[in-house]
């Protein structure tokens, strides 16, 4: 393993910020860490770093313990949430600087800086100034100023927090793609699931200072953990239900579910796709309370009468008006049991 | 920090306590009675209520004359705006012997207002309130316009979408957003009228005079030390009070504003209100700060041939033992030395006080830091002479004596002006550097210093020119034979004769332009720092 985080612990006067964390992350993997603001992600990031001293545990690189190594010598890449560009330096002199600290030859310097700028497509930025770049073009530049040192790990914070939606949406499959050719071992803290989605081959779900779940982005979503980890991923139609034999009861009726589920009080969840829609009379009978417009659908809030609020994707054609009175039923095979 | 501390216990808290001590301790005993004579003497109440009611007054007229001065630079875009931000900083820094002499050529006896309408003000309170805006029109303009520039206009917008007329929308937005920057000035502007010397000893004559003109009569004059030393004891319980109201205004103004870069908020006038403003107050700066100027460097050349300039070169004056030119380079090698002592004591201590764990001892250590500003620099000069005169610290014939007392005063303001900038410096820049390879003292080097590098030049630009124009403490301990230039003006105002008055004039030119100089390259500096790169 490239990175091994034992029971790393730090505490912020008494409360546990990073409470017990093991992680592991393998040479070239990407892992994206996951977590609402106050999880205790980017105090992960800081404590690999070396920038946030450990209460408790261990941070080993290649498997050495990082404890008596400095900041300065741990050879890994840190790319902050607001950038920190250097404000007196030119493009080439912030990307350049890990290079110049560690000695690197002027020609070489001058050589990878140009490479790092083509790389991140700033071709002959070098000279511009940092204040005049854009939001997305100083991403460019923090990435390039990250990677010029060749680190054994790149570690981003929040990398495509402050750009805009469309910007972000192409960043993040550039970003992918460039990792996977240069083969960098990335472990990234975002609060943005599509963008974690996106870029990891591996997602860690953080809540107050641990690990809630890990796994690929397919498992996590099509599995959440449990009620935190289905909640923070969007999902509303998460109920507690009782569970005997195969079949479910919930509020909103009984589903069957798959022989060998553990009996009694359970939580599930229903994925807005599984709740169809029949015509009214037939099934659960709800009122349609919002709906709300989502590009390729429409999530519909339905109302049964005594029963929490269920969410439908129906069709963009399809989907009911607000005030209609419909019938629901849930497809068992998006209907998943939690913890 | 060991060493500020050092430095002001030594240099500072010592002779102080030296001279309280010389004045109340007689004969073995703690004359605490000294205090119910003294301010049960009829003249010294007078001089009191003088004090109090003329900071007051000063304060006053500042104020409203300063503020609008404060609206048009932080807020109207127009031609040479930066050049004229420079000017109105010019009068702050310099010598108050030349304010002095400055208002006495424009309103005094042959001045120029007796000249062309008879009229004189130099024997009423006029010309030291006057002097007194002249001298703090700077405070008001920096404090107030420097956070005037930077309020969000959003706001007052916001304001006005809610229904606010734009009278109202100033009113419940804008003005109490200013009110403690306003309050924090006016409280700096009162501290400096209030402990004023120079201005006073040399417009006051014998009708009005200052606390601290008044322990200068009595150390140097009447040589009653006891008077002498309750006088200071209560300049330093006043000084203190007006400083400690200080700091809670400040750390109030440090609350939730919202603030954003000056360059957005200025807009060139609009309709004949605005214009109507900036004329207005581009002939106050006129009348009030580059009037006395000009005629302080016309008197200079009223003698043929430049006589007056060539008779400080002249080593037979009579005044001094040597000519007065050469306190020329006598105050700028002391300066040098001053401004050299003082970076180095303000700069350790504004680091010490932008640890991220400094206690609650060391954000104490901040407000001290202001008290010599306000305390009297007489009692410091003379403490120093009394203090000072015992091995191990024998520096009587010393010539580092008048740079250690000049240094006190430039200290402040190196921590004033450094203090914003360090801390200012994002921790996560230094982390920045660090994870890319660089060691702590490369960090330092390459990310703090930077970034200091200007404000350390500003710092140490004030301290020189506020060096210069010490005067309260130097005129005790500079050698007769080694005036610096406040001192030689002094010295030669105090004579009779036309070329006594006219190397006055013209030594006070020379100096004015030295100050005027080097706060010219200052602000050169400054306007650097923000069109790019801070």
């Amino acid at each position: 393993m490239l990175l091994s985080l034992e029971t790393a612990t730090v505490r912020f006067g008494g409360r546990a910020v990073l409470d017990g964390v093991g992680l592991a992350v393998a040479e070239q993997e990407i892992v994206c860490v996951l977590g609402p603001s106050g999880s205790g992600k980017s105090t992960l990031l800081r404590a690999v770093a070396g920038l946030q001293p450990l209460d408790a545990g261990r941070v080993l690189l290649d498997g050495r313990d990082q404890a008596a190594v400095p900041v300065h010598r741990r050879e890994v890449g840190l790319m902050f949430q607001d950038h920190q560009l250097f404000p007196q330096r030119d493009v080439a002199g912030n990307v350049g600087f890990g290079l110049r600290m560690h000695g690197t030859a002027k020609d070489e310097r001058a050589a990878r800086v140009a490479e790092l700028l083509d790389l991140v497509g700033l071709p002959g930025a070098g000279g511009r100034s940092v204040a005049a770049l854009s939001g997305g073009e100083q991403q460019r530049v923090a990435l390039a100023r990250a990677l010029a040192p060749r680190p054994r790990l790149l570690m981003l914070d929040e990398p495509l927090g402050q750009l805009d939606r469309t910007l972000r949406e192409r960043l993040v499959v550039e970003l992918r793609e460039l990792f996977g050719r240069l083969g960098t071992t990335v472990l990234a803290v975002t609060h943005d699931q599509g963008e974690a989605f996106a870029l990891a081959d591996r997602v860690v779900v953080m809540r107050d200072g641990r690990i809630a779940q890990s796994g690929t982005p397919l498992e996590v979503w099509q599995r959440p953990a449990d009620a935190f980890v289905a909640r923070f991923l969007g999902f509303e139609n998460v109920v507690e239900a009782s569970v005997d034999g195969r079949v479910a009861i919930t509020p909103w009726g009984k589903v069957p579910v798959a022989e060998g589920a553990a009996e009694g009080v359970r939580t599930l969840l229903v994925r807005p796709a599984g709740v169809r829609l029949l015509p009214a009379g037939e099934g659960l009978r709800c009122t349609v309370a919002a709906r709300a417009f989502k590009g390729t659908h429409v999530a519909v809030h339905l109302q049964p009468a005594d029963a929490p609020r269920l969410e439908a994707a129906c069709a963009l054609r399809s989907a009911p008006e607000v005030g209609d009175e419909v019938g629901v039923e849930l497809d068992p095979a998006d209907v998943v049991l939690l913890d | 920090m060991a060493l500020p501390v050092a430095f002001f216990a030594v240099f500072f808290a010592y002779p102080v306590a030296a001279i309280v001590r010389r004045g109340l301790r007689i004969d073995g005993a703690w004359r605490f009675g000294r205090f119910a004579d003294v301010l049960g003497d009829a003249g010294i109440r007078h001089v009191l209520w003088f004090t109090t009611w003329q900071a007051l007054a000063s304060t006053a007229l500042t104020l409203l004359i300063a503020l609008p001065g404060a609206y048009v630079l932080a807020r109207l875009e127009f031609p040479g705006r930066q050049v004229l931000r420079a000017v109105v900083t010019v009068p702050f820094v310099l010598p108050t012997v030349v304010v002095g002499t400055a208002f006495l050529a424009l309103l005094g006896h042959g001045g120029l207002l007796d000249q062309l309408w008879g009229v004189r003000l130099d024997t009423t309170v006029w010309a030291i309130l006057l002097a007194h805006v002249f001298f703090n029109y700077a405070v008001v303009v920096r404090t107030v316009g420097g956070l005037w520039a930077q309020l969000d206009p959003r706001q007052e917008e916001a304001a006005r979408m809610l229904g606010a007329s734009p009278l109202t929308a100033w009113r419940t937005v804008t003005l109490p957003a200013l009110a403690p920057a306003v309050a924090a000035a006016a409280l700096m502007v009162f501290l400096f009228t209030f402990t004023s010397f120079g201005v006073v000893q040399i417009l006051g004559g014998p009708t009005f005079s200052t606390l601290e003109v008044e322990i200068y009569r009595q150390t140097s004059e009447i040589f009653d030390l006891s008077t002498a030393a309750v006088l200071t004891l209560v300049q330093f319980a006043a000084v203190g009070a007006i400083l400690a109201v200080h700091a809670w205004t400040v750390r109030r103004r440090e609350g939730a504003l919202k603030l954003v870069d000056a360059a957005l908020t200025a807009r060139r006038p609009r309709g004949a209100g605005q214009w109507t403003l900036l004329a207005g107050v581009l002939a106050t700066i006129a009348v009030l700060l580059l009037l006395p100027l000009a005629v302080l460097v016309q008197r200079s050349l009223t003698a043929p041939g430049f006589g007056y300039y060539r008779a400080l070169t002249d080593p037979d004056g009579g005044v001094f033992p040597v000519a007065p030119i050469s306190a020329v380079g006598t105050s700028l090698s002391y300066a040098a030395a001053a401004t050299a002592i003082a970076v180095v004591i303000g700069s350790l201590a504004a680091a010490a006080l932008t640890r991220r764990d400094a206690g609650r001892l060391v954000r104490g250590f901040d407000a001290l830091l202001m008290l010599p500003l306000g305390v009297s620099a007489v009692t410091v000069g003379f403490g120093f002479l009394i203090a000072l005169d015992k091995p191990p610290l024998d520096l009587r014939q010393s010539w580092i004596l008048v740079p250690l007392a000049q240094a006190l005063v430039g200290v402040p303001f190196v921590v004033r002006t450094m203090l914003p900038v360090l801390r200012a410096v994002d921790a996560r820049l230094r982390e920045a550097a660090a994870v890319l390879g660089a060691s702590p003292w490369r960090v330092w080097r390459e990310v703090d210093l930077p970034m200091v590098r200007r404000a350390l030049l500003v710092a140490a630009g004030f301290a020189f020119a506020v060096s210069l124009g010490e005067f309260g403490a130097t005129v005790f301990i500079a050698r007769p034979d080694n005036p610096t230039l406040p001192v030689a003006v002094a010295r030669l105002l105090s004579r009779p004769g036309d070329l006594n008055y006219g190397q006055a004039m013209a030594l006070s030119t020379i100096l004015m332009v030295v100050c005027a100089v080097a706060l010219l390259l200052l602000e050169r500096l400054r306007t650097a720092d923000r069109s790019g790169e801070l």
